[in-house]
């Protein structure tokens, strides 16, 4: 049991790919062992997969975080939630076209300000990407043209997007708006647009000469709908019908709606951080807290002796489900959150040191070991209980776990608060619990 | 003293506070160890001017890049800046971080951040009531609280003149976390005077506290030697981009270990017998 334990926890805190290769009598081995990857089905048929890998946070892996604050001064103040929402969400798929691995979007409410900050790890062009988010996207519709000559002529046709490559003139300012409308035979859902006056004139135009033709409706560059046009429409309503279920057919009318975004954006704090400092740092870093552990571990050993070798296997053991929970949160590692974890190791020997400090006092009291050990354990658990709540409450506070707005909401303390309080959490298993174990079997008995 | 030249230096040469509560532009370049010390603030004046930005100050925090702070100067303008420096200086640049900061949300950042440490403060004064049930522990804690507080800031500024460390929301992180382990220390002195109480009851709270602190002595400079050695590795051999984070970590570690036995126990004996 212990051992499948630990065979687990070093498992997971293995680097992702390690090759393995030798040779063992007649037996050739040419494998590699990793860090584990789960992976599994839920009742739907999803896939979901979980690897255990260190997650890195934008300031050690470069990448580029905004901060835009929208200007509400112009909306009713019933309004304002859902048009923040609908600009995070346009904001988000935004993002999504620029292709970045895990983007982060969060409205942040100060007051009566409303911020959204945006983490796109990994993007170094900060002016392409702030471009993307702040413009104004465009809702144009375009019809079947010349086909590009460099695609092959078989993909070509096959994919509306390819085919329809001509602009109609006809753009979003011309939409009045469009909306959700039912069959009134099958009840299916469709989506209706109406246009103004010139937006109709146009669309007059351009459904005559398509009649049977495609034409499609683009959000930036993203193909929305592709209808094909059945008859020639001068009313200046359109309906589209497809396989829409409710759902998809409510997300088209609001992403028509909502080809501009709903309310004017501005930025208001950037940050873009190449890959090579943060990784120069993190090597630092890592080299020191190693270099702190060796001093901590000798320090034990030589001023609490067999005890203290004791508390540096659970100082280990407690480096290893540190790191472990890191990777299976997953927590994201900043510089500050990797200081907080180096911090917590120092911090870790607390609990061991007040222990043994107790055990000695007893000792000395002259109780035999055995009791020793218990009466010590007994009196350090309150101090230790004590101190580490507090640690925890002043974490909490950093953290702030509930986003209230009267507290920072910076992402470089979160992540030191966060590496902290695990640390202190696991500090407290280890410390404790584990010691105890540790001194049952190696301690008591001679 | 020690909190004398603190003051002294707070009052003498104050903060450099850094963007993130000031707002304003701060850039880190690469640039080759030949350049280190090179550039001068001429240099970078004359590149603002293509931009209207305003120089605040720069520096090379090792020996393979520079930092620039400026005024206004927003993200689209700082190619200009760097093609004007680059071509004065004939440095080669590469933009290794680039953090700008709008004066609103450096406002803000110091009303949170000072509501932070209040909440802070306040929440392990409620804690070590709760803890003890007894306010004059409490309010010993909250001195010696405010006893560290006072030498960590003032101690900061005075590693902000001579070595160009910044007040920024990193040091105010360090700080609030310096507060527990000084509270850890206390804590654990005020649970065995606590302890000494129940099985000494007829001794005068000095003897108790005397013991106390005598028998947790070792205990606090062990646990504190050992942090030290995590952070002194950190401020000799981490990166430096956490370099005076860590500072601050390790000078809260170390008048955290002093002030409990030597503030808190004092200040709470004073207000047991100013009681009686």
């Amino acid at each position: 049991m212990v051992a499948l334990a630990l065979g687990g926890l070093i498992w997971i805190n293995l680097p992702s790919r390690i090759p393995l290769q030798f040779t063992l009598g007649d037996i050739a081995v040419d494998t590699s062992i990793g860090s584990p990857v789960l992976s599994w089905q839920d009742g739907s048929g999803q896939q979901f997969t979980k690897k255990f890998e260190t997650k890195f946070g934008l300031d050690l892996q470069g990448g580029s975080h905004f901060v835009f604050e929208a200007d509400t001064s112009k909306l009713n103040a019933s309004d304002v939630e859902d048009a923040i929402s609908s600009t995070r969400n346009i904001i988000e798929r935004r993002v999504n076209l620029f292709g970045v691995a895990e983007p982060s979007i969060q409205v942040l409410r100060s007051g009566q300000t409303y911020r959204i900050s945006v983490d796109l790890p990994g993007v170094k062009d900060h002016q392409e990407a702030i471009n993307l988010i702040g413009q104004t996207a465009q809702l144009v519709f375009k019809e079947e043209g010349e086909l590009d000559p460099s695609i092959p002529i078989s993909i070509a046709t096959q994919s509306a997007i390819f085919r329809l490559t001509k602009d109609t003139g006809l753009t979003g300012k011309d939409v009045r708006k469009a909306q959700v409308t039912f069959n009134s035979e099958n009840a299916e859902p469709s989506v209706q647009l109406s246009f103004n006056d010139e937006g109709a004139s146009k669309f007059a135009d351009i459904t005559k000469r398509n009649v049977g033709k495609l034409v499609g409706i683009f959000l930036d560059a993203d193909l929305l709908t592709a209808p094909v046009v059945q008859t020639e429409i001068l009313d200046g309503t359109a309906i589209i019908t497809g396989q829409f279920t409710v759902e998809s057919a409510k997300s088209l009318a609001v992403s028509i709606n909502s080809g501009a975004l709903p309310v004017p954006i501005q930025l208001v704090q950037s940050e873009t951080v190449g890959p090579s400092l943060g990784a120069r740092d993190v090597s630092l870093s890592l080299f020191a807290g190693v270099v702190g552990l060796v001093c901590v571990i000798l320090f034990m050993i030589i001023y609490y002796g067999r005890l203290g070798l004791i508390a540096s296997v659970g100082l280990l053991l407690y480096g290893l489900i540190t790191h472990g929970l890191f990777r299976a949160i997953p927590v994201v590692l900043t510089l500050p959150g990797i200081a907080g974890f180096i911090l917590s190791i120092g911090m870790a020997v607390d609990s061991n040191i007040l222990i043994f400090e107790r055990i000695k006092e007893e000792l000395r009291l002259g109780k035999p070991h055995q009791t020793a050990v218990r009466i010590g354990f007994g009196k350090a658990m309150d101090a230790i209980k004590d101190a580490n709540v507090t640690t925890l409450i002043v974490a909490f506070i950093l953290f702030n776990p509930l986003n209230w707005e009267f507290l920072p909401q910076f992402g470089l303390v979160k992540g030191f608060a966060l590496t902290l309080a695990i640390g202190v959490i696991t500090s407290l298993f280890t410390g404790v619990f584990i010691t105890r174990r540790l001194l049952k079997v190696f301690y008591t008995r001679s | 003293m020690v909190i004398g030249t603190g003051i002294y230096s707070m009052v003498r040469w104050g903060y450099r506070v850094s963007i993130d509560f000031t707002g304003g532009t701060e850039v880190t370049y690469g640039i080759g160890e030949e350049f280190v010390d090179t550039i001068s603030k001429e240099d970078i004046e004359a590149g603002l001017k293509s931009v209207n930005a305003t120089y605040q100050s720069h520096e090379y925090p090792d020996d393979t890049s520079l930092v620039v702070r400026v005024s206004d100067m927003d993200e689209q303008s700082e190619p200009q800046f760097r093609e004007a420096l680059a071509k004065r200086t004939s440095a080669q640049l590469s933009l290794l971080r680039l953090n700008v900061v709008g004066p609103v949300i450096g406002q803000e950042a110091i009303q949170k951040t000072l509501i932070a440490v209040g909440l802070g403060i306040m929440a392990i004064l409620g804690y070590i009531f709760f803890a003890f049930k007894r306010a004059s522990f409490a309010f010993a804690a909250v001195v010696a609280l405010l006893h560290d507080l006072l030498v960590v800031l003032g101690m900061y500024s005075l590693v902000g003149h001579f070595f160009g460390a910044q007040l920024d929301t990193l040091f105010v992180t360090g700080l609030l976390t310096t507060l527990t382990f000084s509270t850890h220390d206390t804590i654990v002195i005020f649970d065995k005077i606590r302890e000494y109480r129940k099985s000494h009851p007829h001794e005068s709270i000095e003897t108790l506290s005397d013991m106390a602190v005598s028998a947790t002595m070792a205990r606090s400079i062990n646990n504190s030697l050992t942090i030290v050695f995590m952070l002194v590795a950190l401020v000799l051999l981490g990166g430096s981009s956490i370099r005076f984070f860590a500072v601050a970590l390790l000078m809260g570690t170390l008048t955290g270990v002093y002030s409990s036995p030597f503030v808190a126990a004092p200040v709470m004996m004073w207000i047991e017998k100013w009681r009686k």
